[in-house]
């Protein structure tokens, strides 16, 4: 043990002895990359998107997302007909959809008994596993004509004074597409409105029920308001899937490129809008504002989606200081 | 009112206090619309289903499965939508797991909590882009100037896919007991081989549950095939580099059509992959029960 032959260590013995191990160093190298490649494949997304579109963000200017005109043989474009058949039919899908899904969950969690919950809830599940293409197959072929039949002329009968309700009943457009869209985000505002009240402290509940107010009461009071903003964000991202959904919108909303007065008329979305196209524009400037359209849809649902995120990350950090 | 009204005393419980009654009928109407509600759901359900299977399964035999769409008139199959969604849903799987179940490690094992954290939602708001906000990116990224392909569409559903896959994977490695951790590193084991053989084959139950929720919501997609893998020819083909037909493909272009029979094919592949789908989720939650099963036992 002379202190003159000191040698030192092979290198990797070093690192070994530091308790780094090379597989440890490659295996979260790895890791991070996968981790890294997903962020920037967000970002690529986005960058991509705008980027595709700025010849038509500069040849139109902002000006085109009020515009109503599209007419390839002028060459005219705009976007107005379609953002406002995306935020009219979203709009109806949700204001059925939220009380529908609160009260499915509040089902599912308050009043029935296990046995019955389950398989109910299996098949909101299901629900959601649809194909959009097949929803709107049967949108089209089967729900359509009922609507056109049946719920369209009750309607004019029971509203007709209302703009919207007026006009001819057709198995394609606005209404059509909006209850399909309906369908589509029920499962998941449900589902997501559930795990909330399962989360909800059962003893606040027993609390409020201790002094006597009955089961409503009690989850007005109480379970409503305590998971308010979780279901605002579960609201939202219900809403962000109606802006996006493309298929399903297109074979139901009726591809008529203007701003129909009643809802019964067809008219057209953003993501139907693009769905059409793909078989290829017949002009530049048609093709490129297709690409604006994209852009828009891009930027309406990132909104949406990171609204929603922020609710949901403050929420729990809310409930986590309870 | 001549009279003065009879005294409520709050206090005697044995007298019914006034809004009782209404009240009541609040409660009553409350549990009738949660549970028509509900009922209204399963109901859209069965009818979704039975519409389907009545317009589509007449159809179903087995030339329906063993030949490609019909050119004109004829009645053909739709073997060559079949192998072009096999295909182009097994290359997306193939490159959206590995990344997706990497990118759950990083945030369940490696990441301080507020990268995991904003990693989160980083994937949450990657779930939320429209999938055909998906198929344009796509386009613009690749299919411009290279064609349509099966790789491109494939790469498309990838990017659908990985978000589901990583959170699933990434929720089921947090539940993974910490126990297991310790008792692994405290062999002396490396905290890679941790992870690979004790940290995943845990959670494989649940990684398995992601990947099949995934994998039948991908397989039914439209939105990121129709500018990437979408004009192609009605005959079976395994050639990648060209764009493949697929099912939800079909079922759209079908459903545009006012041909009855095309119509009829539409409903005959949408069992198909209606069927296809719900077996995936079946089989999804039987994994989720032996996943629960075995962390319950561990």
């Amino acid at each position: 043990m002379t202190s003159t032959t000191y040698e030192p260590p092979a290198p990797e013995t070093d690192l070994r002895r530091r308790g780094i191990r090379l597989g440890d160093v490659l295996f979260k190298g790895i890791a991070i990359v996968a981790a890294l490649a997903a962020t920037v494949l967000l970002g690529l997304i986005a960058w991509k998107i705008l980027q595709l579109a700025r010849p038509a963000i500069q040849d139109f200017g902002l000006s085109f997302i009020w515009t109503d005109a599209w007419n390839p043989v002028t060459n005219d474009y705009g976007a107005l007909a379609f953002v406002y058949g995306t935020a009219v039919t979203s709009i109806i899908a949700l204001v059925l959809a939220t009380p529908l899904s609160v009260a499915i969950a509040l089902f599912l969690t308050e009043i029935a008994p296990r046995k019955v919950a389950a398989p109910i809830a299996t098949m909101v599940e299901l629900l959601a596993a649809i194909p959009s293409v097949v929803l709107g197959l049967w949108g089209i072929l089967v729900f359509g004509p009922w609507v056109r039949d049946y719920l369209e002329p009750w309607l004019q009968d029971v509203l007709g004074f209302l703009p919207m309700f007026s006009g001819t009943p057709s198995q394609a457009g606005i209404l059509p597409a909006a209850l399909v869209l309906t369908i589509m985000i029920i499962p998941i505002t449900s589902a997501i409105c559930r795990e909330l009240f399962i989360r909800v402290p059962q003893e606040l509940m027993d609390g409020s029920l201790a002094l006597g107010s009955t089961r409503w009461e009690a989850i007005r009071g109480v379970l409503l308001t305590y998971a308010a903003p979780g279901i605002a964000a579960a609201v939202l991202l219900g809403l962000g899937r109606a802006f996006g959904e493309a298929i399903a919108v297109n074979q139901t909303i009726g591809n008529a490129n203007i701003i129909p007065t009643s809802w019964f008329e067809p008219g057209n979305s953003l993501g139907s809008k693009i769905a059409a196209e793909y078989a290829g524009a017949t002009s530049v400037e048609q093709a490129s504002s297709i690409l604006y359209l994209a852009a828009i849809l891009m930027v309406i649902s990132l909104t949406t989606n990171v609204i929603a995120q922020v609710i949901v990350v403050r929420f729990e950090r809310a409930r986590r200081a309870v | 009112m001549s009279t003065v009204p009879t005294a409520v005393d709050p206090y005697d419980i044995t007298q019914r206090s006034n809004g009782l009654r209404r009240r009541r009928i609040v409660e009553k109407i409350f549990g009738v619309v949660a549970i028509a509600s509900a009922l209204l759901a399963c109901a859209i359900l069965v009818t979704v289903l039975a519409t389907t299977l009545y317009k589509g399964f007449s159809q179903l035999d087995l030339t329906f499965f063993t030949k490609p769409r019909p050119l004109f008139g004829e009645k053909g199959g739709i073997a060559d939508a079949l192998v072009g969604s096999a295909v182009i849903v097994t290359m997306a799987m193939l490159m959206a797991i590995p990344v997706a179940i990497l990118v759950a490690i990083y945030m369940a094992e490696y990441a301080r909590p507020r990268v995991s954290k904003g990693l989160r939602v980083v994937l949450d708001v990657l779930n939320g882009v429209p999938a055909i906000v998906v198929g344009i990116f796509v386009f613009g990224l690749l299919v411009v100037g290279n064609g349509q392909s099966a790789i491109f569409g494939a790469f498309a559903l990838a990017i659908l896919m990985l978000p589901m896959v990583a959170r699933a994977t990434q929720e089921i490695l947090e539940v993974v007991p910490q126990s297991l951790r310790h008792a692994s590193l405290a062999l002396g084991v490396s905290k890679w081989r941790t992870t690979w053989n004790v940290i995943l084959p845990a959670a494989i139950g649940g990684i398995l549950t992601g990947v099949v929720i995934a994998v039948a919501r991908i397989a039914g997609e439209t939105a990121p095939l129709l500018f990437t893998s979408s004009i192609a020819a009605n005959q079976v083909s395994l050639d990648i580099s060209g764009a493949l037909p697929t099912l939800p493909v079909m079922i759209y272009e079908n459903s545009e059509s006012p041909d009855p029979a095309a119509q009829a094919a539409g409903w005959a592949a949408a069992v198909v992959l209606i069927g296809f789908v719900l077996v995936l989720n079946i089989l999804a939650k039987f994994f989720a029960g032996r996943k629960r099963r075995q962390l319950e036992g561990a």
